[in-house]
């Protein structure tokens, strides 16, 4: 396949991630979009280490997964933190620093 | 040749699919599972690239840790659904005016990658066509420990910090 291919379905994915973020009211999913962006730029990572012959993409993309894990467990915990004050997953519920 | 572009455009089909199912469902649950399976499609996508490593790591890891951290968390916190009132009411989609200026943002965007993907040399050559394979992971894991080891070494410390946020902001707070 193209080089071009993969790199038009990663911009898609990504795209749908940034559509996710703007859109959604929801900080579950707004975390869930995240993780799409992450994987579409992984894509593209793998996709460029093919066509240059090298291990370098595929070893970022490791990088890459482990920063979405700590990403996911923080972010988690501030969601769980949140809720236990809101009882709301929504952001616009969340607009004082503190209460 | 022909099976490969099969099995691309079936792969990626399902991860858009799966990744337009993720925005577009109003319960989280569902948010979840439809990403699991836009990750099982990036991971054949990987197969074809020949990077099997990272399809099985994106499985693993991605789809069976990362997402389970996701899904019960989600069980945790009994998530409400998107309530459809508030939906109607305050969604970015129903005020005209951001969605006419937004709409032309994005045509605009999307004319510009056009125009400089169509400008781009080289795009239509096979994505494996210059170089053999590398897929070995005795390679990968000699780059990772030799090239590598410091960035791999700050990710011990990234990981330790963001277990200790996590824990510490998690926590309840004794009064």
């Amino acid at each position: 396949m193209p080089i071009g291919h993969y790199l038009v379905l990663s911009g898609l994915l990504f795209a749908i991630g940034t559509a996710g973020v703007f859109l959604r009211k929801n900080l579950i999913t707004l975390l869930l979009s995240i993780e799409i962006m992450l994987n579409a730029v992984n894509l593209a990572f793998v996709a460029f280490g093919r066509q240059l012959g090298t291990n370098d993409g595929q070893i970022i993309t490791f990088f890459v997964m482990t920063v979405a894990a700590a990403e996911a467990a923080v972010g988690l915990a501030l969601v769980i933190a949140l809720f236990r004050h809101r009882e709301s997953l929504n952001p616009e519920a969340f607009t004082s620093l503190k209460w | 040749m022909a099976s490969d572009a099969l099995l691309f455009y079936s792969f990626a089909a399902v991860t858009v699919i799966g990744a337009l199912l993720v925005v577009s469902q109003k319960n989280p649950v569902y948010s979840v599972l439809s990403l699991i399976l836009s990750f099982f499609g990036l991971a054949g996508l990987y197969v074809l690239l020949e990077a099997p490593f990272v399809a099985v790591v994106q499985i693993i890891i991605y789809a069976g840790a990362i997402m389970v951290l996701f899904l019960f968390t989600v069980m945790l916190l009994n998530v409400p659904r998107e309530d459809a009132a508030e939906w109607d009411r305050s969604h970015p989609l129903y005020r005209p005016m951001a969605l006419r200026i937004g709409a032309v943002l994005a045509v605009l965007l999307a004319l510009e990658l056009g125009w400089a993907l169509s400008r781009t040399p080289g795009l239509g050559v096979g994505v494996g066509d210059a170089h053999p394979a590398q897929s070995s992971v005795a390679e990968l894991g000699r780059v990772l420990f030799t090239d590598y080891m410091f960035a791999f070494e700050v990710t011990s410390i990234l990981i330790i910090a963001s277990m200790v946020g996590a824990v510490v902001l998690a926590r309840k707070r004794e009064e």
